[in-house]
């Protein structure tokens, strides 16, 4: 069964103890329940300011107790999986492998590899943290809010934890039950609107993949990852797949143009959800890509490159010029997201190993700065109940401890060096910059752009004049407050300063991806890109030139790749395949493999 | 008497035979009914004492009866799970075919019609619209399912099918007050009527080309004749026979009585069409696909995948907009019924099963659901607008988680009961590779989806109504809702013995055919 398992399924499953706990503990504990029932049940939609009084048995809290101390201990044990990693091996770690549904074929498969440990790593910590910071704000049904967000965390983590295509749909969909609810019920005017949107999008997206996996579990004949990713895929039906996958994580990351539920559903969330949806959910997208697109179809991944960096840089662009023009806090914070999860895909897609190791970072970067971003309006937004920019001004001076955690958020959203935004950013630029200079230099044209609305939205706010009456009777962030703070500074200056405490783990799992990429394309026959063979042929223009500009950019036209050796693809393919990627310069400190990368190009 | 050993495999029949008999003899010999007050030709006035004891009279009676009926419901299922089976499966010289594809279709209507009762009856009760032969008329209907399940001849098919048709007209009318209820029997009789129609005149082509009614004789003629050259009369005649299985299923385009005859009839009498007949009618459409119709596998697959995609497509458009939750209902059913077809459009036993399985799960979501459809009374009044429902959660938490794990369920949202369903049934479209069907099916299912999380949006994101909480729930209404929950819940972690034992069932039937 599913519980005689090791750390993996005690870490995915120890929630439901925790939410059974909560559904049994009424029974024992009526007649205290009903005691203090209205102080949690009747304000319906009030959102209680903080400071307002409140109960005082601790077994009105009990909900929130236990989900707190289930989360935490989630937290805890799941450290043990970093502990326990062995970053020298690529493979998958901690697996499990259970007998299931026989009848089908199904198993219920578990395991992480570098990169899915810190995704489930980003999980485990962002439940606790969002549940103490719904402490005080959520004060209508906590016990059912406390239910949605233990079984958010179960789906999160089984879903990452994932090795079987169809476990990795059951946990990847069935987060829409409680996020559904989470923003439904808990959310703000427009919740339901927002609610809807949310869940019909992404359904309208997996349902598409799900057919794409019965596809791949026909054509086959298993439905275990790790054997899909040793399985190659006949071409036209890499094309079929990949689009299938791309509807479902497109609409996940989001990306451009599918992102236009994202704004509503972050400003209607409650901040819990938010943080949620930002700093994990948006990252499913990009862990599908990674984990199905891009093993599973290269050639169709290869194909498709030019694609994703079109729409990335759109979505860069577009959603900057946006967030500019918000008027919203969350909002503002929302289309911000849909920016950097642009450079998150560019990355991906380079395929680089600085890419997808810059885009791995950038996305547990953005998960914990963009949570702590809606954190941060939520502290305000629990004091005075507003989003609205113009609100707020001058808050500087009542607020100092809070100003400075929320400029240290800021630079990391912009990206500053010795913050945890800088690595993955720059990464990404240096992935990039191998593809096509225009590449980069379009995608660094957004983090000017990110600069200019994340310091508008911090100046708007903390600084000038301090001249609205309500303003001056705020108080600065309480010790509950800053517990929820403290956690997320530390990583992101701690993936600041020093990355290759993140970085080392990944590398083997990056490396082993990237490289049988390449071998796959190296393998391929030139008639399988059908879209690059039909441009190449429609711009007559051979590539003999070796000047690493030229490759670079017959590469955007020919292929995603760097190596120059696909214009002239017959020849010789396995060697010069291996010659380019044995050497793998990023397993150099970090600094190292920047300045060394471009002349390895040629 | 040649045939005397064969009557052990008719002991479930047999009982519930028996057992309607028996209580409609009881219900007819029994007093309790309001006959003094007619005895007296009104001269006689009855005190309020008189009306009270009669009443409780009445009250008894129906319960009995009720109980009586549940009880050789329950004699009947025990009598089938053995699940024994002849030698060559046919017994009373072919007439019947018993085999395990009959039982577990058998087991599920028996199931159905049980909880149905169990859930429904009080309902009635209260509703005054309880009367003794009602539970009697569902036995009756059963039998009449269980010969069209077990039918391996088309004169037995046709008497078991117009055995349950007529009962089920006069289930539909039943509440004789009510204007609706009638107008529910009345369509429903009309185009039942008209349906088997259909059905009987395609039986006759069948057997004016063939000249045989038993089901393998038919199918050996088929397959001898002509050297394989098909003769139209005999296609045609398929035509005809799945148009007339299709209204009873409810399949669009035979689908226009539905919704009314749903919202007509009494709740407890609709919840039992949900469940019961869809299952007979399924499984008399696989019998005959495959025993009969085998050679024409191409052709009844062009009719089951247009039928399919029509059901679902319209289905779920169609509910959309609806007020009355037993209509949303009944478009709701539709569109399962369309993804029921998918598995039929498949040619082997793999897809079979999956309409099984997707059957078996439907059974247990349909009958929740109604459950709390039932449980929607306020000041004894029964209640079914869907805007009855805003706020529930407020007032009944458990019944607002039961119904949103329904409605997420039928939904196919994982990981519930009701995506393993769904993704079985899409496995054997792509299995069978009937791709535009399952793109058909999973976009229709994200507009069902919609309706559904609508119903979840009432119950969870509105504000309560302002006319308070309903009436406590009934204790056997409450266990049953708790019970296909708990099923629909925990499908995930013990789905294995269910799946494999209705594989059986499919295999065997596919066996039997060979």
């Amino acid at each position: 069964m599913m519980f005689d398992g090791g750390l993996l399924s005690l870490i995915t499953f120890l929630p439901l103890l925790g939410i059974a706990v909560i559904l049994v503990a009424p029974l024992f504990l009526r007649a205290d329940v009903k005691a203090t029932a209205p102080a949690s049940g009747d304000a319906h939609h009030a959102h209680q300011p903080n400071h307002a009084p409140h109960h005082v048995s601790w077994k009105s809290d009990f909900p929130r107790w236990v989900a707190l101390i289930t989360s935490g201990l989630v937290f805890l044990l799941s450290l043990l999986l970093w502990t326990g990693f062995d970053a020298t091996l690529p493979g998958f770690q901690f697996e499990e492998n259970h007998q299931w549904i026989q009848a089908l074929g199904l198993r219920y498969h578990a395991g992480i590899d570098g990169i899915s440990l810190f995704f489930v790593l980003l999980s485990t910590l962002l439940t606790p943290i969002c549940i103490l910071a719904s402490w005080r704000s959520v004060t209508m049904r906590v016990r059912d809010y406390m239910i949605a967000f233990l079984l958010l965390e179960i789906m999160m983590v089984g879903m990452f934890a994932a090795l079987n295509i169809v476990t990795f749909y059951v946990f990847f969909e069935g987060v829409l039950i409680p996020m559904f609810l989470i923003v439904g019920i808990w959310g703000g005017e427009r919740r339901v609107y927002a609610a809807f949107k949310f869940f019909l999008y992404t359904l309208t997206g997996s349902v598409l993949m799900l057919l794409a996996i019965l596809a791949m579990i026909h054509n086959a004949g298993t439905s275990d990852m790790v054997e899909l990713l040793g399985y190659s895929f006949p071409v036209h039906w890499q094309y079929i797949l990949w689009l299938a996958f791309f509807a479902a994580f497109a609409v996940k990351v989001p990306m451009w143009p599918f992102h236009t539920w994202l704004p509503d559903a972050h400003v209607e969330a409650p901040t819990a959800g938010s943080v949620i949806l930002a700093g994990v959910l948006l990252k499913m997208g990009g862990y599908g890509f990674l984990r199905f697109s891009i093993p599973m179809f290269p050639i169709a991944s290869a194909e498709f490159a030019p694609f994703i960096f079109t729409l990335s840089v759109v979505a860069i662009i577009y959603t900057s010029l946006v967030a500019l023009a918000q008027k919203d806090m969350k909002k503002l914070i929302a289309y911000s997201s849909v920016a950097h999860m642009g450079f998150v895909t560019i990355g991906l897609f380079t395929l680089s190993s600085q890419g997808v190791q810059g885009a791995v970072l950038q996305m547990i970067s953005h998960g914990l700065v963009s949570g702590a971003l809606f954190l941060c309006v939520g502290v305000v937004y629990d004091r005075l109940h507003t989003r609205e920019i113009a609100r707020y001004g001058g808050i500087v001076k009542v607020m100092p401890k809070y100003a400075a955690i929320f400029m240290l958020f800021t630079f990391a959203s912009i990206g500053l060096p010795l913050t945890s935004g800088f690595v993955g950013e720059i990464l990404i630029l240096v992935g990039a910059y191998q593809i096509h200079i225009i590449l980069a230099a379009l995608a660094a044209l957004g983090v000017i752009l990110g600069a200019a609305y994340a310091l508008s939205l911090y100046r708007r706010v903390i600084f000038g004049k301090l001249d609205k009456a309500d303003l001056q009777d705020l108080w600065d962030v309480s010790r509950r407050e800053i517990a929820l703070f403290v956690p997320l500074v530390i990583l992101v200056l701690w993936m600041g300063i020093y990355p290759q405490s993140f970085l080392s783990p990944m590398q083997a799992s990056i490396d082993k991806l990237v490289e049988n990429y390449h071998v796959a394309i190296a393998q391929a026959e030139p008639a399988d890109f059908i879209v690059q063979h039909q441009w190449a042929k429609w711009q007559q223009k051979p590539v003999l030139s070796q000047d690493p500009m030229v490759v670079a950019a017959a590469s955007l036209s020919q292929s995603s790749l760097a190596p120059s050796n696909l214009s002239q693809s017959n020849l010789s393919q396995s060697n010069l395949s291996q010659s380019n990627l044995s050497p793998s310069p990023t397993r150099l400190p970090l600094s190292a493999s920047i300045i060394a990368k471009p002349t390895d190009q040629d | 008497m040649p045939h005397l050993h064969d009557i052990i495999y008719l002991l479930p029949e047999i009982i519930l035979l028996l057992g309607a008999l028996s209580l409609l003899m009881i219900g007819a010999f029994m007093r309790g009914e309001k006959i003094a007050p007619l005895a007296g030709g009104g001269g006689v006035k009855t005190t309020m004492k008189d009306e009270a004891t009669i009443a409780v009279a009445a009250n008894r009676k129906n319960w009995l009866l009720a109980g009586g009926a549940m009880l050789v419901i329950a004699l009947a299922l025990m009598a089938s799970l053995p699940q024994t089976v002849p030698d060559g499966n046919e017994i009373l010289s072919g007439m019947l075919r018993i085999d395990r594809f009959g039982h577990a279709v058998k087991i599920f209507i028996l199931i159905g019609t049980g909880f149905s009762l169990l859930v429904g009856w009080r309902w009635l009760m209260r509703a005054k619209a309880a009367m003794f032969e009602l539970p009697v008329l569902m036995l009756f209907a059963v039998i009449g399912m269980t010969q069209m399940v077990a039918a391996n001849n088309l004169i037995v098919l046709f008497l078991g099918l117009e055995l349950q048709n007529l009962a089920l007209y006069v289930l539909a009318s039943s509440q004789r007050e009510s204007r609706r209820s009638s107008e529910a029997g009345l369509k429903y009789f009309v185009l039942g009527a008209l349906s088997s129609g259909l059905l009987l005149y395609g039986m006759s082509l069948l057997y004016g080309f063939t000249g045989a009614l038993n089901y393998d004789a038919i199918a050996n003629n088929i397959a001898t004749q002509n050297g394989g050259v098909m003769p139209y009369g005999i296609l045609i005649g398929m035509i005809f026979i799945i148009t007339g299985i299709g209204f009873k299923i409810s399949a669009v385009p035979f689908h226009m009585w539905t919704p009314d005859v749903y919202e007509g009839a009494p709740t407890p009498i609709t919840n039992f069409f949900a469940v019961v007949p869809k299952l007979a009618g399924f499984a008399v459409i696989m019998r005959l696909l495959v025993e009969v119709f085998g050679e024409f596998h191409v052709e009844a697959g062009q009719i089951l995948v247009v039928l399919s995609m029509a059901s679902m497509v319209v289905g779920s458009l169609a509910a959309i907009n609806q007020r009355s939750i037993k209509r949303l209902m009944a478009y709701s059913a539709i569109s399962h019924v369309g993804y029921g077809l998918i598995g039929l459009a498949g040619n082997n036993a793999d897809a079979y099963a999956a309409t099984l399985v997707y059957l078996g799960i439907y059974v247990p979501m349909t009958l929740g659901t109604f459950g709390c459809i039932l449980a929607m009374t306020r000041g004894g009044k029964p209640l079914d607008e869907l805007s009855d429902l805003a706020g529930l959660a407020k007032y009944h938490p458990w019944l607002a988680a039961a119904l949103a794990v329904f409605m997420f369920s039928m939904a196919g949202i994982p990981p519930l009961a009701g995506f393993f369903a769904k993704f079985y049934i899409f496995r054997s479209a792509i299995d069978n590779n009937l791709i535009a069907l399952a793109v058909v099916g999973v976009l229709s299912s994200v507009v069902s989806a919609y309706y559904y999380c609508r119903i979840i949006k009432l119950i969870y994101f509105d504000p309560p109504q302002a006319k308070g909480a309903l009436d406590p729930l009934p204790r056997e209404v409450a266990w049953v809702i708790g019970l296909t929950a708990m099923v629909i819940l925990w499908f995930v972690l013990w789905p294995n013995g269910y799946i494999d034992w209705v594989r059986h069932a499919a295999t065997d039937l596919w066996k039997g055919s060979e």
